[in-house]
């Protein structure tokens, strides 16, 4: 289970600005389960864009946006919608956000931040990762994460240690900036290398007290300890 | 004349680099700050340089203040939280140290503590930033200053790169750089003169005076290194040959000429040299000299 919640919809907005029209994506899995993009929060989401001006092409809620394989056999019935939009909006974790955004030759726009739940957690997930910072900067980057794709987790940019498109750490190991950069250059969005970002809030990169204490599997505290002679 | 006005009235100008040592022996230092403290404008001196856990930049460039040698005080995001990077800025303002060059810092991998956990809390970027705060009188979450340092701050790029994406990555950043405060630049080492020239093109618009990078070569293994091992330099074939022709006594000589050459070469394009001479800051002298600097 990845916990995730939606995004202030300002912040949302503030990634749609200079679009017109847009594919809302939701996710039966987790985000469902979170309340932040499953099919309820996909209608939510269409009325308030709608509202806001904005011309919503279709929407769709896959199970398992984190899956790639699902996302695009969930895709291939509606690629009119999607080629319609301007963007797709993904309401799902930071997991599911890159998936798509390496699915679909669009820009993918993140609308939630995925929550640390201070550890690991039963999953079945594909090659991308998600740190569960809780300020989900996938809209900057490409729709792939410079936390956990960036050695140094940096976010201003590569720091030029790369060769051949390598990380200095291990030649088996992709630049994760060079990928960004390539991964922007195809969708169109190289200005996104413009902008800065503020230096991470760390808070948000701890587990918060109560998503420890409310783990689905609190029944281990019930039981009795098993004593042992 | 300090760096910084000597930048600001358009001089060109010579920076060196000072390797603090692995321990408390502070003799090298000391000698290299009196030999170079009438030859260069300021000196870089390299912070916890590869990795390698050694003594610290401040104190080492308190005491090129003392020794009347201006200093660079390189600082890298890798080893301090945004905490301590502020603290040690203060500290070092309040020590008499005006320069500042903000790195972000190799891996802790390619040291000799490679086990030790990185911190990259801030980068090179926001570091610079952090820098323009402290500079207008506040933290960096706008908490005001009892007293204000005036950083000259810089920061550094990579010439040549071996993929389009290092490449724009590189000079989007050093945007980025220019538009955070960074008031000079300081160059990976060049040995090519028109790749230096195509770049210096494609980063004139940024208006940030940019110092040629330089390591004199001490023999054509260190050149092959190098070129296998150190991102963003590439030493030509000619001059590796040059290096690998010399007969052995004649090699550091090769070497001097080969760099003051380049220098001859680099200086009508940019603002300044830097001349990383790596063990041989005793001959920096001698490589300015032969450069007609």
């Amino acid at each position: 289970m990845i916990l995730s919640e939606q995004k202030p919809f300002e912040e949302i907005l503030g990634y749609l600005d200079g679009e017109k029209s847009v594919f809302i994506l939701g996710c039966n899995g987790c985000a469902q389960s979170s309340g932040s993009g499953g099919p309820v929060q996909v209608e939510e989401m269409k009325k308030k864009l709608e509202d806001a001006g904005k011309k919503v092409t279709g929407t769709k809620v896959i199970d398992f946006l984190c899956e790639k394989a699902l996302v695009k056999s969930g895709l291939r019935a509606r690629v009119d919608q999607v080629a319609a939009a301007d963007s797709i909006l993904v309401m799902t974790c930071g997991i599911g956000i890159q998936a798509v955004a390496a699915s679909v030759n669009r820009v993918c726009h993140p609308a939630c931040n995925t929550i640390n739940l201070g550890g690991s957690r039963g999953e079945w997930r594909g090659s991308e990762r998600c740190q569960e910072c809780g300020q989900c900067l996938l809209d900057y980057t490409g729709g792939i994460c410079p936390l956990t794709a960036c050695t140094k987790s940096l976010l201003s940019g590569a720091c030029g240690g790369a060769s051949n498109g390598k990380c200095e750490l291990s030649p088996d190991k992709e630049c994760g900036w060079e990928l960004i950069y390539n991964r922007l250059k195809e969708k169109g969005q190289l200005d996104k290398l413009k902008i800065f970002l503020d230096p991470l809030d760390h808070n948000k990169l701890m587990a918060r007290p109560e998503m420890i204490a409310t783990s689905r599997y609190a029944l281990e505290n019930l039981d009795q300890e098993v004593k042992v002679e | 004349m300090s760096l910084q006005s000597k930048l600001e009235s358009g001089k060109f100008v010579i920076t060196c680099e000072v390797g603090p040592l692995k321990g408390t022996d502070i003799h090298e230092v000391e000698e290299n700050a009196e030999l170079l403290k009438d030859k260069v404008d300021a000196a870089n001196v390299t912070d916890q340089q590869s990795s390698v856990m050694r003594l610290g930049s401040l104190v080492t460039s308190h005491i090129l203040v003392q020794k009347g040698l201006e200093p660079i005080y390189q600082t890298v995001c890798r080893d301090r939280n945004r905490i301590a990077l502020q603290s040690d800025l203060l500290s070092a303002w309040v020590l008499g140290i005006k320069n500042v060059l903000a790195i972000t810092g190799d891996l802790p991998q390619l040291g000799d503590h490679p086990e030790a956990k990185a911190v990259y809390d801030l980068d090179s970027v926001t570091l610079l930033q952090a820098i323009g705060k402290l500079n207008n009188g506040t933290d960096i979450n706008g908490n005001e200053l009892q007293g204000k340092p005036s950083f000259f701050a810089g920061a550094v790029v990579k010439v040549e790169s071996d993929t389009e994406a290092s490449m724009e990555l590189q000079i989007a950043k050093l945007e980025r750089k220019a538009a955070a405060g960074a008031k000079f630049i300081q160059t990976q080492a060049v040995y090519d003169a028109c790749n230096f020239a195509k770049f210096m093109k494609r980063v004139e618009k940024f208006k940030v005076p940019i110092l040629a990078g330089v390591i004199p070569l001490k023999s054509a293994g260190m050149a092959k290194y190098m070129n296998r091992g150190v991102a963003g330099v590439y030493v030509p074939d000619d001059l590796i040959q040059k290096m690998a022709d010399a007969p052995k006594e004649d090699r550091e000589k090769t070497g001097i000429q080969i760099c003051a050459d380049l220098i001859k070469q680099l200086k009508p394009l940019c603002q300044g040299v830097h001349i990383m001479a790596i063990g041989w800051e005793k001959k920096v002298p001698e490589i300015i000299a032969a450069a007609g600097l």
